[in-house]
């Protein structure tokens, strides 16, 4: 049975399988390859049936596939642990500065209660941890209506838009 | 004071709910204790040794009366009647019950509090100089700096799970009051030559297992980038910042292992891709959050108040609290005024509920209704007039709030230790009390003069040893209690890392040794003028190793 993961906010079946590190690229389906494989069939990997995407360790420089953020439909950026803050800056680098615009995936440790965040710097789609109630989780998009900080879904802090409605 | 507007208030209230709902589930066995301990920390609920404990966020120590009075009711009602001010600022209650901490929370909310991001790897309470705004040698009033990195901080989706902890200080003034060279980072506000208000960037300082005085990465941020600089700073530490243990996890270790060049360039290169963008705070902003701090009615008034002289002339006790426990205010006519939490016989820094109230009504018959505390853990009526001091004095003694005793030997900073913190390695309150008991003549603290002691129960140092010009730290030999004693360190500008004297004392013999320490320091002192501190700068620390080693009594232990 396919797993169901959320994308924009709506659980959909993952049409996408995850490779494992040092898998070697099948000859067919849509993959998400890691970093290290992906380089490797980069250039082959155009003639090949079945899109590829790429995921992230936390320690991947992003600015590694700036390059390639046009023709990727999709990035994943691994959470080993849910405590481990590393892939948040990994999506804002992505999203603000790398201009991908694809599905931008969070899996591994994730949870519930993190989903409000890593939304806000820039994922999208995100594969809960195995046996969580994938549901249940949408509600915590809710969680919060306003914040400080600018973000993925918000280009401009408040503190811009608070001046401007004072001002008018 | 800053009042929320819709954004802050919709803001606290959704997460008193998320909270609610995150400990509904925890308690329903939803959410594993590994997976709720990170959120409520975050809400700063500690588990601790004999019960649950919970640190309200009081950002850069600004309370107002209203928000005081809340704290002593919730103390009343969910503890026991008393919390513990601490030396970051915050409000720590040690006796709350887990389920009841949602309510606690839903109260805080209705008088614009929380207790959001007080513990935790994330962006802590920002701290700031108790006196901001009033202060005589204040440059800038540091106060809307504060409030803008406390919302830029508040919820910051990229930094939440940090490799550590994170603390910011802001100083704005020629004295620092607010520790900026021990912080994680420290920032020093302030006019260029042209005139311009920004922001001077210290790094990496820290105290801990491994202090670190800060260092200074950027002379000069205009305030309009100051966020995106944070952003670049913290975007290099979430990056790059260890995660393999956590004794090495703290920015400061970064600092070191890339050297402060090297960090610097490294935050330069993440500044330029930010510099300019949306980020930018605009004047506007500024002007906000400027008008939330605008100075209270002062009265035009000559600076000397003849009853308030004829008072201090008159009474010798009332002359020795307004020396050592007022402060020069900016306006004529006024003081500020530190109200002590450090009498005899009660643990530094806490409160009763009564003793709140109190404070509250104080601050509203004579300081315009706000209160502030300081990171010595004392509580400051800043906007005093001076012809009030005398009836504020005569009101704050009764209630064990009127100790002459700042910025002397009494003034004990000491961290709650082994009777209350899990991550203790021993007690601190009861060697707080012993020193306390053996310096109890406040005529002696007098001719002490000025005299920093630290106590802290772990090398966690949430005491601030490592800059009292006294350090003692519990540590940990064999299961059993020892204090290790350090001599020299200092804050503020002058900062400097205190120095080990020597072997480590069994808990009856530190009041020994402090007396020791102490009587080295009289009997060098070169004249009534010297500070303890600077007889120390200037003789070293063999004369008062020999003394406190050759006394017989340690000698047997
Ligand atoms: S210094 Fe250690 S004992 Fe004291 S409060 Fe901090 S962690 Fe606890």
């Amino acid at each position: 049975m396919p797993r169901i993961i959320i994308v924009d906010r709506t659980l959909q079946e993952d049409t996408w399988e995850t490779l494992p590190r040092d898998a070697a690229l099948p000859d067919s389906g849509n993959v998400i390859a890691p970093l290290e494989t992906w380089r490797h069939v980069r250039e082959s990997a155009r003639a090949r049936s079945g899109a590829v995407g790429v995921w992230l360790a936390p320690d991947d420089d992003p600015a590694g596939i700036a390059p390639d953020v046009e023709r990727l439909p999709v990035i994943a950026v691994q959470f080993p642990q849910f405590a481990d803050g590393r892939g948040y800056s990994t999506a804002r680098l992505l999203r603000a500065r790398h201009g991908f615009r694809g599905q931008l995936r969070a899996f591994g440790e994730v949870l519930r209660d993190q989903l409000f965040y890593l939304e806000r710097v820039g994922f999208n789609a995100f594969a809960l941890k195995e046996g969580r109630n994938v549901a249940d989780a949408l509600a915590a998009f809710a969680d919060f209506s306003e914040a400080y900080q600018a973000s993925a879904l918000a280009p401009e802090p408040p503190y811009r838009r608070r001046t401007t409605a004072a001002g008018a | 004071m800053y009042r929320y507007d819709q954004i802050d208030r919709t803001l606290v209230s959704q997460r008193v709910a998320q909270f609610r709902d995150q400990m509904r589930r925890h308690l329903a066995g939803e959410l594993s204790e590994d997976e709720f301990r990170p959120l409520r920390l975050q809400n700063g609920l500690y588990v601790q040794r004999q019960a649950p404990m919970l640190r309200i966020a009081i950002p850069y120590g600004m309370l107002s009366a209203v928000q005081l009075r809340t704290l002593a009711r919730i103390a009343r009602t969910y503890d026991r009647g008393y919390g513990h001010f601490t030396t970051r600022q915050n409000l720590q209650l040690n006796w709350p019950k887990l389920e009841t901490v949602p309510d606690i929370l839903a109260e805080l909310a209705e008088v614009e509090m929380h207790a959001i991001q007080t513990s935790g790897n994330c962006i802590r309470n920002t701290t700031t100089d108790q006196f901001a705004g009033v202060a005589h040698d204040e440059l800038v009033d540091p106060r809307p700096y504060s409030e803008l990195i406390r919302q830029w901080s508040t919820f910051h989706p990229e930094f939440a799970y940090l490799p550590r902890k994170f603390k910011i200080a802001v100083s704005s003034s020629i004295e620092d009051r607010a520790a900026t060279f021990v912080h994680d980072i420290g920032l020093h506000i302030l006019r260029n030559d042209a005139g311009a208000i920004g922001a001077r960037v210290i790094v990496g300082g820290g105290l801990g297992r491994t202090p670190v005085i800060g260092s200074v990465i950027r002379e000069f941020v205009p305030r309009a980038e100051l966020i995106n600089y944070l952003e670049a700073i913290l975007r290099v530490y979430n990056r790059f910042g260890r995660r393999d243990n956590k004794y090495k996890a703290r920015i400061k270790i970064l600092v070191r292992e890339l050297s402060v060049t090297g960090f610097a360039a490294a935050v330069e290169a993440e500044f330029a891709h930010l510099e300019g963008g949306p980020a930018v705070v605009p004047d506007a902003e500024f002007t906000r959050l400027e008008s939330s701090f605008t100075a209270p009615a002062y009265e035009t008034l000559a600076d000397a108040d003849a009853a308030f002289e004829r008072a201090r002339h008159d009474n010798r006790a009332f002359a020795r609290w307004v020396e050592q426990n007022t402060f020069g205010h900016k306006v004529s006519g006024y003081a500020a005024v530190t109200l002590s939490l450090k009498a005899p016989g009660v643990p530094p820094g806490d409160a009763t509920s009564e003793q709140m109230d109190v404070v509250a009504d104080l601050a509203e018959r004579y300081s315009f209704g706000e209160v502030r505390v300081s990171h010595e853990q004392n509580l400051i009526l800043a906007d005093v007039r001076k012809a009030d001091l005398f009836a504020l004095w005569q009101e704050a003694r009764p209630a064990g709030l009127a100790t002459p005793n700042i910025g002397l030997i009494g003034n004990i900073i000491c961290c709650p230790g082994g009777d209350f913190c899990s991550l203790a390695n021993a007690k601190s309150i009861p060697i707080a009390a012993a020193i306390a008991a053996r310096f109890d003549d406040l005529d002696y603290q007098h001719d002490l003069g000025p005299i920093d002691l630290n106590i802290s129960g772990c090398i966690n140092s949430c005491g601030h040893h490592h800059v009292g010009h006294i350090g003692i730290l519990g540590v940990d030999k064999d299961g059993s209690e020892w204090y290790q004693v350090t001599l020299g360190g200092s804050q503020g500008r002058e900062t400097a890392l205190g120095r080990v004297i020597g072997r480590a004392f069994a808990a009856d013999e530190i009041a020994d040794a402090i007396e020791a320490i102490i009587g080295v320091y009289v009997a060098s002192r070169r004249d009534d003028e010297e500070a303890f501190i600077d007889t120390v700068r200037r003789i070293g620390l063999a004369p008062f190793r020999e003394r406190v080693y050759a006394t017989p009594v340690l000698e047997a232990a």
